[in-house]
């Protein structure tokens, strides 16, 4: 093992980490703010994978896709938050996650009868299909690019967020909504903007994935279910739990991946090692999960120290 | 009398109409990420039983499709409805292993034929074998095979193997390894099923720097790594070998990224024979898109049920004629030599084959050796098959 692989895959887990933190985002603020838990959010993240390749083939323009894809998710979510979920936000949370399960096979079977079962093709945009050099080894520039747009959008939320008045709302909204709506803020109006936010994000993170991952239906359940451990782990409604949480997430399922059956073989003969080593690795993040858990049921970064749910 | 008569002609004209449509199940993934391969090959069957006016064998037919969603539950039930239900009297298609394992024992049991034009999972080609199971693609292991001594031939030294932690994903290394002989395989990697990203592993193979890669990552997961792969580019640095990776189903989301990509398997679009040149010609008009190789096995299995229904007459109730028929497999193959071995399973040359463009600018398979002639899978010894 030498330093540079080491390095590379640190960068490898930092590019899943801010992938992860585009969707946990959205994820978290909606679970935070409205207490609704929306497992749809992955088929937003695949929604906005589609639009952006059906928009990158037509227009062979990769900002038009980014736009696409954002602005599409976002626009599937705010009609998703008016007219199917607007009557679920006070049910209990097992008929969310019902309603949204349902949700789910729906949007794969829309996906489905539009653009067929197969994947479909998109590719890295010209400017980026290169690789780096640096310090000795190469990287892929795109996923470059996708640090460096996660780190510019995080950036970005966490001004929207700390420096104006629509996110001290969603922050107030977020600990105290009963609050926030008596001193005449039009609560609604908040969820439906946190939702479409969310989803656009999710949506960004979709169209980013789609030249790395395959574009076809269900792409949005594997990354759902590492979302949520990103969630728990940072804790239900933080930003910035999001944001460390998925960063932590990467960066320990990657070097989990990289390294632990090597770790294995030192420790076992080869063929206990090929077995264990991929299924230790893969539990890794839940172990870590299982862990936060029990020391901080609350999650890392809770959005208060005395929020309740 | 006269009610005795009426009944009779009644019965008779019941008979004429059940024999003058022959009733065949058709069973496949087609939903779910899967499903292009259930697809390709519905699409084939479909094709030579327009060619033939609708029929095969000169007999009228019906195919009745069913969808077993890769879940052996489902497929189970299918199959139960074509057996009890229709009453069809062969079956054909099968994507997934897992569902013929689910599947093969009750048809066969019951008497069906199945004629597979996919899925050859090692028990029915040894222990489990059957009289009424005919397979018109291959035993798993054979693609493996086909690029493991492609491999020796080459005279590769270091080889990493890498698949997904499943059953096939190991059946496709042991195929391999059983053919690679002079150098040695440094490293397999096996990754968990449901994983998407190949980023940790890629940097893994890039520092070890092997002579040649050989992958396994059928359908979806294969996408995801052929393009994560040409990312990286590594393309320039690794020789790629692959089995069932880079195919007709999953070139078209590759394109350019696959290029230069080996892959063993049976058949290609390019075969100059003139069958072939037939059938991909006839697939590409009325589908508009290049068969893969999923619809080279069933276009075989039509044209097969097409030779020995007509060697009977469509009389495929007399099941010892037809089984005859069927053995006898006198069609014209899209690959060329073919023959049944002892299990069943074809006798067929394997092939090595490159990603390039055709000669209308479209990435495609484009042969480039045969390092097996006249290959029989591993398992036919252990088949004690029973006569008929």
């Amino acid at each position: 093992m030498t330093a540079q692989l080491a390095l590379s895959q640190l960068l490898n887990g930092l590019q899943l980490g801010v992938l992860l933190f585009l969707l946990a985002a959205g994820l978290t603020l909606v679970f935070g703010i409205m207490s609704f838990v929306n497992l749809a959010h992955g088929s937003l993240y695949m929604l906005g994978a589609y639009f952006g390749a059906a928009t990158f083939a037509k227009t062979d323009s990769f900002t038009l896709a980014i736009l696409a894809a954002t602005v599409g998710a976002g626009l599937v979510g705010l009609l998703l938050d008016r007219f199917a979920l607007t009557k679920l936000y006070t049910r209990d949370h097992l008929d969310q996650v019902l309603a949204t399960f349902g949700l789910i096979l729906f949007f794969n079977e829309l996906i489905r009868m539009i653009w067929g079962p197969g994947s479909i093709f998109m590719q890295v945009p010209d400017a980026l299909s290169q690789t780096v050099d640096i310090f000795g080894f190469t990287y892929p520039s795109y996923r470059f690019a996708i640090i460096g747009a996660g780190l510019a959008v995080a950036l970005g939320l966490y001004l929207l967020i700390q420096k104006t008045r629509v996110g001290m709302l969603i922050r107030a909204g977020a600990t105290h909504p009963h609050m926030v709506a008596s001193l005449g803020v039009n609560i609604k109006w908040l969820n439906t903007l946190v939702f479409a936010l969310g989803a656009a994000l999710a949506g960004l993170a979709g169209v980013m994935s789609g030249p790395i991952m395959s574009v076809q239906p269900g792409m949005g359940e594997p990354v759902l279910i590492l979302t949520l451990v990103v969630i728990i782990i940072g804790g239900l409604g933080s930003i910035r739990g999001a944001f460390y949480a998925a960063l932590i997430v990467g960066v320990v399922d990657t070097l989990g991946r990289a390294f632990m059956p090597t770790i294995m073989r030192g420790i076992f003969e080869r063929n206990t090692a090929d077995a264990a080593g991929p299924a230790l690795a893969s539990m890794l993040i839940y172990l870590f999960m299982a862990l936060v858990l029990a020391l901080k049921p609350q999650g890392l970064f809770p959005a208060t120290a005395g929020a309740t749910r | 009398m006269k009610h005795t008569l009426v009944a009779a002609a009644i019965s008779l004209a019941l008979a004429a109409t059940a024999s003058a449509q022959l009733k065949i199940g058709f069973v496949a993934e087609l939903s779910g990420p899967q499903a292009p391969l259930g697809q390709d090959q519905y699409d084939a069957l479909m094709l030579l039983i327009e060619q033939n006016g609708g029929k095969l064998g000169g007999v009228a037919v019906q195919v009745i499709k069913e969808d077993s969603q890769l879940k052996p539950d489902v497929a189970n039930q299918v199959v139960d409805k074509l057996l009890e239900k229709d009453k069809v009297q062969i079956i054909t298609g099968v994507t997934f292993s897992n569902i013929m394992m689910a599947v093969h024992k009750k048809i066969t049991d019951k008497g069906v034929f199945l004629i597979g034009s996919n899925a050859g999972p090692s028990p029915i080609a040894g222990a489990q074998c059957s009289p009424y199971f005919f397979s018109t693609s291959w035993q798993n292991d054979m693609q493996a095979e086909s690029v493991g001594k492609f491999a020796s031939d080459k005279g590769y030294k270091n080889v990493i193997a890498m698949a997904p932690n499943y059953q096939a994903g190991k059946d496709f290394i042991a195929g391999f390894k059983r053919t690679f002989k002079g150098g040695s395989v440094i490293d397999e990697i096996y990754t968990p099923l449901n994983q998407q990203d190949f980023s940790a592993e890629l940097a893994q193979v890039a520092s070890k720097k092997p002579d040649a890669l050989y992958v396994f990552y059928p359908g979806g997961l294969g996408v995801n790594f052929v393009k994560q792969f040409q990312q990286a580019g590594l393309n320039k640095s690794i020789t790629v070998m692959s089995a069932s990776t880079v195919d007709g189903t999953t070139l078209p989301a590759l394109r350019e990224a696959a290029l230069g990509w080996m892959s063993g398997t049976f058949w290609g679009p390019d075969f100059p024979n003139e069958a072939n040149q037939k059938f991909v010609a006839a697939f590409e008009k009325k589908y508009n898109r290049i068969p893969s190789q999923y619809a080279a096995q069933s276009y075989d299995a039509a044209q097969l049920l097409d030779s020995a229904i007509r060697k009977v007459s469509g009389k495929v109730d007399n099941k010892k004629a037809f089984h005859a028929a069927l053995k006898a497999a006198d069609f014209k193959s899209v690959r060329g030599n073919f023959k049944f071995n002892t299990n069943q399973f074809p006798v067929q040359d394997m092939f090595m084959f490159d990603v390039a463009k055709d000669a209308k600018g479209r990435v495609s398979l484009r042969t480039v050796a045969k390092p097996l002639v006249n290959h029989t899978d591993s398992y036919a010894a252990q088949c004690q098959m029973k006569a008929l």
